[in-house]
């Protein structure tokens, strides 16, 4: 159960970072829509348009090794616990 | 011979005042591409968007730049940012108040330090600034540029006429419109950038 929470715990850190990092290490918060520019020929006026994307930013970042850090330290009182119990049961 | 002089000078008279008589441009867009984006650079948050629900006219003579006036309105609900729940929450009572201010536009009172070179037109524009209820006085760096006949172009020749470019960069500060003064300027800047970039049709008639 310690092994399999610490494992779930270092696995959500590596993919946090990892969609974070490959989706352009976004500094800001997370973004559910990007712009996208288009100049007009004419009177070469940059349009704005919006594109659904996610984009996770430092949010994102942040609550995913928060999550993984408090899985990791909470599998290291599940030792403690099972050992209280076996010395209770002895 | 006197009444077809008559005639002349009278049919010449009319010519002259249409052609120095101001265009009016209106700034609806069909194809959305005018667009206002603004930006807000705080310590902690870089908040960046755009609104594209820009209206208004504007009288232009293109032999009298210096008396052009008119007014820009922007649909507050058009505003637009990266992320839906920013989104809500700039739109909401707290912030903008959409819902009960609609519109945020900028009426022109006159332009200032007009220089014009070929089609087109740099100047100071005066004029009231309206958000959230407020009306401020500003100024603003703005370029105009004429189009002559250009109109045709944009609609794939289903219209003839000309176009006005307006585009201009000011700064505003939310504490001078009620939004939120003093507060969480950390996080949302009190310096407005705004970019407007919009551009307006005279048809002829």
């Amino acid at each position: 159960m310690k092994r399999a929470l610490q494992i779930l715990a270092v696995v959500l850190a590596v993919a946090t970072l990892s969609l974070w990092a490959s989706k352009g290490a976004n500094t800001g918060w997370t973004k559910n829509r990007v712009q996208v520019k288009t100049v007009d020929p004419i009177t070469e006026i940059e349009q704005v348009e919006w594109q659904d994307k996610f984009l996770p930013g430092l949010d994102f970042l942040g609550g995913g090794l928060i999550t993984a850090g408090a899985m990791f330290v909470g599998s290291l009182f599940i030792r403690k616990s099972n050992k209280q119990q076996q010395t209770q049961n002895s | 011979m006197k009444k077809c002089l008559v005639t002349i000078l009278v049919a010449g008279g009319v010519a002259f005042v249409a052609s120095a008589a101001p265009q009016s441009f209106d700034f609806k867009d069909p194809k959305g591409v005018n667009n206002a984006v603004f930006k807000l650079d705080a310590p902690l948050e870089a908040i960046n968007g755009s609104a594209n629900g820009v209206s208004g006219t504007v009288e232009f003579d293109a032999d009298k730049p210096a008396a052009t006036k008119g007014k820009i309105v922007v649909a507050s609900k058009s505003l637009t940012v990266g992320n839906t729940m920013m989104q809500e929450h700039m739109l909401s009572e707290g912030w903008l108040d959409v819902a009960k201010h609609p519109e945020i536009s900028f009426a022109l009172k006159e332009l200032k330090d007009v220089k014009t070179e070929g089609t087109v037109t740099t100047a100071t524009a005066v004029g009231t600034f309206a958000l959230k209820g407020v009306e401020k006085e500003i100024t603003a760096p703005v370029k105009l540029t004429y189009l002559k006949g250009k109109l045709a172009d944009r609609s794939g020749g289903q219209m003839k006429g000309d176009l006005l470019v307006i585009r201009s960069t000011f700064t505003i500060k939310r504490a001078d419109f009620n939004i939120k003064p003093g507060q969480a300027e950390d996080k949302v800047a009190n310096d407005i950038e705004l970019t407007l970039s919009i551009a307006g049709a005279a048809p002829q008639k």
